[in-house]
């Protein structure tokens, strides 16, 4: 194999690639943001609503878990597009992801809520709280305190799964690649490097919420300071 | 649904069953990487299992349509004009492979310590306590878990579809394209989807429950 690698693509294309990883950063922070919110609600439904909003809430949960991202943006994007109504590509492209790691929040929240000790519930009742000031202030945070490890592998997979707007025509990451793939036809060497960079976006991605978990859950410091 | 017809259905079927080459190619070629990761992450040899180790964290850190592209142009300059199934097929074995490697690897500890004693005090060797105590205990318990994967490959076969391989999500793109009828084409699509997948997660969490009672 006398095949001559060539990364000289970077010297004139780092602007477009640093302006690829901010757009895969903004997308993938504000779907974690949103789709943490919306999960949190559809789990605190799914087990504590009425039963017509359980059901509905297993549902939406099982379809989408069970239906490709790719799939869902398509019928997103297109079906938009169809009803003459446009929205640019960032916008569709965050709905898409809300949408999708909601379903999986709302799972992993779930379990948290549902490993709390009954007993937590009635000492909240007995101090005669609210029951959504019980739910809010004494299940919510211990369920999601319990579940920070899945929920930030939940994360980064979405980080890594914005990858794939690049199909709806979001000008992130890896539609960058392509783009530089197809003026410079070294195909090889752009998504190793585009590897690269993902490999350190999931890495700093793990490390801020583990720092933010820290911060936001002394508790389990003080806890393991103990032992 | 006025612009789909009979023909416009067979094509998205056809592309359904490319789905499930696919799939079946990335499960085969997953487990037959998987064991090898398992039993290395879980070795005594530091360096063996730190070595598998940087393999898993690179594959879960890049994201699959990155890898789809990296193995379809790396084979392509290798000098091979392989079609994209293989290389669709390759970097779903690579995907797969890290992912089970990691889930039988946290089946392989999740048997007692007291069963690898109890082996040692048999004066069984390394091989045959492997062979003999624990692969057949983490067996069962690697079933509901490994089941539950299979969706995961089910559904994101679908990212083959960045370097042109002919799979459900492309036909339907197709169709799409020349219908124009996005709602009923992607709705389509995602009840084939949700139909292959649906009875493996429903099989997945049965089995979870019943290995649990036991």
């Amino acid at each position: 194999m006398d095949y001559q690698f060539d990364f000289s693509f970077l010297a004139t294309s780092w602007g477009d690639i640093l302006s690829g990883v901010g757009l895969t950063i903004r997308m993938s922070v504000l779907s974690i943001a949103l789709g943490f919110a919306a999960g949190a609600v559809f789990a605190i439904t799914r087990v504590y609503g009425r039963p017509w909003a359980q059901k509905t809430v297993a549902w939406y949960v099982d379809l989408i878990r069970n239906t490709p991202l790719v799939i869902q943006a398509f019928w997103l994007f297109f079906g938009l597009a169809a009803l003459h109504v446009r929205v640019p590509a960032l916008t569709a492209a965050v709905f898409a992801l809300v949408v999708n790691v909601a379903a999986y929040t709302t799972e992993i929240i779930r379990a948290g809520i549902e490993s709390i000790p009954k007993g937590q519930l009635e000492a909240a009742e007995c101090l005669g709280l609210k029951r959504w000031r019980v739910i809010w202030h004494v299940i919510l945070p211990q369920a999601v305190e319990k579940m920070y490890p899945s929920l930030i592998s939940q994360f980064v997979l979405m980080m890594l799964a914005t990858s794939i707007m690049s199909q709806i025509s979001a000008e992130e990451l890896t539609a960058i690649g392509y783009r530089i793939q197809s003026e410079t036809f070294r195909g090889f060497e752009i998504y190793i490097v585009i590897a690269v960079v993902y490999l350190i976006l999931s890495w700093l991605l793990r490390l801020t919420m583990e720092q933010g978990a820290r911060i936001a859950f002394p508790r389990r410091r003080r806890l393991a300071a103990q032992k | 649904m006025q612009g789909i017809t009979i023909d416009h259905l067979l094509f998205i079927f056809k592309g359904a069953g490319w789905t499930i080459v696919l799939s079946a190619l990335g499960f085969i070629g997953g487990a037959l990487l998987g064991v090898p990761v398992a039993l290395a992450r879980s070795s005594r040899n530091a360096w063996l299992s730190r070595s598998t180790g940087f393999f898993v964290q690179v594959i879960q850190g890049v994201p699959l349509p990155v890898i789809m592209f990296v193995v379809y142009f790396g084979i392509s300059i290798a000098g091979f004009d392989l079609p994209a199934l293989v290389a669709a097929g390759l970097a779903l074995t690579a995907y797969a492979g890290a992912y089970l490697g990691e889930i039988w690897k946290g089946c392989i500890q999740a048997v007692a310590r007291t069963q690898w004693e109890a082996a040692e005090c048999l004066a069984l060797t390394p091989a045959q306590t492997a062979a003999y105590v624990i692969l057949p205990q983490a067996g069962r318990i690697a079933i509901p878990p490994t089941v539950g994967f299979l969706v995961q490959i089910v559904k994101n076969s679908s990212y083959a579809v960045v370097i042109g391989f002919f799979d459900l999500t492309y036909s339907s793109r197709v169709v799409n394209n020349s219908t124009f009828e996005p709602f009923v084409v992607f709705t389509i699509a995602a009840l084939i989807y949700f139909a292959m997948c649906y009875p493996l997660s429903r099989l997945a969490s049965r089995l979870e429950r019943k290995y649990k009672k036991n």
